[in-house]
């Protein structure tokens, strides 16, 4: 059994915290003893989304000192189907703003630290040391074995909670004792397509079942009480509400955990997945439409080249950031094709090249004839081209 | 014995959630779902016939590759396989892309 032993005295506890954890306090399992532990520890919850959200807030209602969140986004109506840290008054907003006023609400004793950034292999171990615990939850393979190595190279536990659709897993890596993701999983899927924000959908209380399931593993590896899922990977199938559990074994040929470790240093997980960057791979046709790089089409600006850039985000969108395109919302373009010419040569644009190529396929079919997709979108072109064009 | 097919695979399998198989031992149950079910073929084994690296078999709890025997591993009517992918929710995975099909339409807002 893993138990955080805290070198330095534990935290005197408060009159507050007396009567706000009283029911914590008459449970043996817990006790003062046990209060103070989770009012020393340092929690890093990767993701404040649909994982991070049940996580966070239990982990803050049951008195954790430190909770750390690391997340780059901005709320999205689509996100309020099970995100409940946010509210619609938040849509727009940044997701670490949005969490911490929820959760200083919620325990205004909480330190919240918020880490408005990309997890990479450049920042994570430094971002990771000041902490107890990692609790992943993220949305892709690269950052799975970006967070599990450094972890493991930190002596830090990982608390991970995976879902999909209406499956989630749930286990504790990078233990000493115990597996890590990589001896799961030791090689990552290839990516086959070009990575696309096509939705497989998600039962919105699928996340909330596995993310108070991983919030309960954080506290109980904090109290050093009952039996962590180390060695266990839970499996939660909530269309037919069985729960399963298979065992985990500790690879010894593991190349990060195992015996002789061969992976030492943080490596490039975008290469490790096998995903290269968007413009960087060949120009391809999608469904018809010809995928036009950022470097393509600064090129062809530059010339001179008289483009139609067609902007389908929303207007909140476009106030953040724009590349000089004509908004047109997406729902809106059928009812405004009108102000699309349809002499002009047509490149659609939205932040990472989705929308804008089913508004593409939408063009074509109503009979423009020549129209492009900006593959990447204004995210890509920020990343490529200007950097000043600011990324949400 | 039964297998367990993940959501991800469903698709091949007529939608269904568990398949019976009469096998000897867990290669010879693969084969059978393979045989009745042709197009889980590519999404479980690569070219050489290996079961792909990042889809765990077990048979009933215990991993397939830790097992003495491996997937020689004798099974009887009342075991179970089950075969787990790797899945990293939000993003559909790119266990998703490898091994489900396309998906079928964009929806309207494309954050996750």
């Amino acid at each position: 059994m893993a138990a955080i032993t805290e070198p330095m005295p534990l935290p005197e506890l408060t009159t507050d915290d007396l009567s706000r954890y009283s029911r914590h306090l008459i449970l043996p399992e817990v006790g003062m003893e046990g209060q103070q532990k989770l009012k020393a520890s340092r929690v890093l919850c990767i993701g404040a989304g649909g994982l991070g959200s049940p996580l966070a807030f239990y982990l803050a209602a049951a008195g954790v000192g430190t909770l750390g969140m690391v997340d780059f986004d901005v709320v999205d109506a689509s996100n309020l189907q099970r995100q409940i840290i946010h509210s619609t008054k938040d849509i727009g907003r940044k997701k670490l703003d949005s969490a911490e006023e929820k959760l200083k609400a919620l325990n205004p004793a909480l330190n919240v630290v918020k880490h408005d950034t990309m997890l990479s292999s450049a920042n994570a171990l430094e971002i990771f040391r000041d902490y107890d615990i990692v609790a992943d939850g993220t949305d892709n393979f690269p950052t799975r074995y970006l967070v599990n190595d450094a972890c493991v190279l930190l002596g830090k536990p990982n608390v991970y909670g995976s879902i999909f659709r209406f499956e989630g897993q749930a286990s504790v890596f990078a233990t000493e004792q115990g597996p890590c993701y990589r001896c799961l999983y030791p090689e990552p899927p290839p990516p086959g397509l070009v990575p696309s924000c096509a939705e497989g959908g998600v039962l919105g209380i699928l996340p909330g079942l596995v993310g108070v399931i991983q919030a309960t593993e954080a506290i109980k590896l904090i109290l050093g009480n009952g039996e962590p899922l180390i060695g266990r990977l839970l499996l939660v199938d909530a269309l037919n509400m069985r729960f399963r559990e298979l065992k985990l074994r500790k690879n010894p040929d593991c190349p990060v955990c195992g015996t002789h470790p061969t992976v030492t240093q943080l490596i490039d997980y975008q290469q490790f997945c096998g995903i290269l960057p968007e413009s960087r791979q060949p120009a391809t046709i999608k469904n018809g439409i010809p995928q036009m790089t950022v470097k393509e089409l600064k090129h062809r600006l530059d010339a001179g080249d008289d483009l139609f850039i067609l902007d389908v985000r929303e207007p909140y969108e476009y106030q953040i950031a724009n590349i000089g395109g004509k908004l047109i919302p997406q729902n809106d373009v059928p009812q405004r094709l009108g102000e699309i010419d349809r002499n002009r040569e047509i490149v659609v644009q939205c932040l990472s090249g989705g929308r804008s190529q089913r508004i593409a396929e939408y063009l074509k079919q109503a009979g423009y004839a020549k129209v492009s997709n900006l593959a990447g979108g204004i995210r890509a072109w920020s990343e490529e081209i200007d950097p000043s064009v600011r990324k949400y | 014995m039964i297998i367990n097919i993940p959501t991800p695979l469903r698709a091949y399998t007529d939608g269904r959630n568990a398949v019976e198989v009469e096998a000897a031992n867990v290669a010879s149950a693969l084969q059978a779902l393979t045989a009745s079910y042709p197009e889980l073929q590519k999404h479980l084994f690569n070219g050489d016939g290996r079961v792909r690296a990042f889809v765990n078999l077990y048979l009933n709890d215990e991993d397939v590759r830790y097992l003495p025997a491996k997937d020689a591993s004798p099974v009887n009517a009342q075991d179970t396989l089950s075969i787990i992918p790797s899945i990293a929710g939000g993003l559909p995975g790119l266990a998703v892309q490898a091994i489900a099909p396309s998906a079928q339409s964009l929806p309207v807002n494309q954050k996750r």
